[in-house]
């Protein structure tokens, strides 16, 4: 039972305790610009997930075979090879989806939430435990998307996954679709999580510096932390 | 052709800022952007390792993977180069240069896994750009970078000094911030169709 419990929490911890975008604060890059809208944060936050889950995978099952020197390369390029596969297979089954995410399909490789999960996680765990991380940060990371995706959306065009929410009397605020308006909204969020959690979440961000694999070289750049 | 190169440097500096407007490389942007002397640093070497990384990989796209119809293999085949790049530039300039390598070696490990070096190589291929109008473009984004980087210090200057609500303080605040640098550089959006007229 207790180790149920466990295999729980590992799934949960992605989700809520360790949300890999409003607690850690990574893969910023791909939450601000894919969440113009609902639909396209819902589609990044996939891809991510299925390359997460299954680097994830086999490199916990290989973390015997992979000399500890060259991992970080190791990885890159396995990494690499799953952003391969999701890129054909969504040119092939979602053709718009894959024109409208275009160039963040391909920088999926270097996404700090797949090598941080290898290195703090994958690269310690059985195969079972680092495919329920994958899994848990993989939601947490497409329900981060989807929230920033929804509060853009119904601000900045007035819809919700294409639906009319806002009556079209009312302007939209199309800013909150452009640039500005995903730094603004990132922001709020994270000031909201900041709020929720009283503070704790401000702590972690020290953690945020662990799981990236520049860490170390982040650290001497800036004295203070990242 | 001078007056498109000069189009294509100007848009990469100001219209597309590939941090303000295309979001890419945020992570130095917000980590390594407290200090004007590190912010420096960190864009040069980005702008030394985009130029290299460019001049390495649109051959290699254009001779090699493309005419074999291997071109699926570019994301793989390009993170490699720019890995192996990377950790080649560090050796030269720790033997060759060290003075070089003392004021920018600290910075270039992080530039591995910063997405505006895949970025700009990537975005190169997609927009179909001839060898000459790559390295222009990739320059371009160096120094947009640049430019973002050290506008944004001054503006994290300001903010260490003010008094920040509870919940906003660390990252909150510093993400609104760049959001109005975000915004004042829209305003540079129609400045390439009044240049070409």
């Amino acid at each position: 039972m207790s180790n149920k419990n466990n295999k729980l929490k590992i799934l949960l911890n992605g989700i809520i305790k360790e949300n890999p975008v409003l607690v850690l604060v990574l893969g910023t890059c791909p939450t601000l610009a894919t969440s113009t809208s609902v639909l396209n944060g819902v589609g990044m936050g996939i891809a991510a997930t299925f390359v997460l889950v299954c680097s994830n995978i086999v490199i916990s099952a290989l973390k015997k075979a992979i000399p500890d020197k060259v991992r970080i390369p190791c990885y890159i390029v396995l990494i690499a090879g799953f952003v391969t596969v999701v890129q054909l297979l969504m040119e092939a089954f979602t053709k718009s989806l894959y024109d409208t995410l275009g160039i963040f399909i391909p920088l999926i490789v270097v996404n700090c939430i797949i090598l941080g999960r290898a290195e703090m996680f994958a690269n310690k765990n059985s195969v079972v435990d680092s495919a329920l991380d994958g899994i848990g940060m993989g939601i947490g990371f497409t329900l981060a998307l989807a929230a920033m995706g929804t509060i853009r959306e119904i601000f900045g065009a007035g819809t919700w996954c294409g639906i009319q929410i806002l009556p079209s009397a009312i302007d939209p605020i199309s800013i909150m679709t452009m640039a500005p308006g995903g730094f603004f909204a990132f922001g709020c969020i994270i000031a909201l999580v900041n709020k929720l959690t009283k503070g704790k979440a401000i702590k972690k961000k020290s953690m945020a510096c662990a799981g990236c694999p520049s860490a170390a070289a982040c650290q001497s750049a800036e004295k203070e932390g990242c | 052709m001078v007056k498109d190169l000069i189009v294509i440097l100007f848009s990469a500096i100001l219209v597309d800022n590939f941090v303000l407007s295309k979001f890419m490389g945020i992570c130095p942007f917000l980590g390594v952007s407290k200090k004007l002397d590190s912010a420096i640093g960190m864009s040069v070497a980005v702008i030394f390792v985009m130029l290299m990384a460019t001049a390495a990989t649109w051959p290699i796209y254009s001779y090699l993977l493309a005419p074999n119809g291997m071109d699926y293999m570019q994301t793989v085949v390009f993170i490699l180069v720019i890995a192996a790049l990377v950790q080649l530039v560090e050796m030269i300039l720790k033997k060759f240069v060290p003075v070089l390598h003392a004021s920018l070696g600290i910075y270039l490990p992080l530039i591995t896994t910063n997405c505006a070096v895949l970025g700009v190589t990537v975005l190169n291929i997609s927009e179909e750009y001839g060898f000459v109008e790559s390295m222009v473009n990739s320059l371009g984004a160096g120094i947009g970078f640049m430019l973002a980087m050290v506008l944004f210090c001054g503006v994290r200057m300001r903010i260490a000094n003010s008094k920040i609500s509870e919940n906003f303080q660390g990252i909150p605040i510093t993400l609104i911030a760049a959001s109005i640098v975000s915004m004042s550089f829209m305003g540079f959006g129609g400045l390439i169709e009044n240049m070409i007229k």
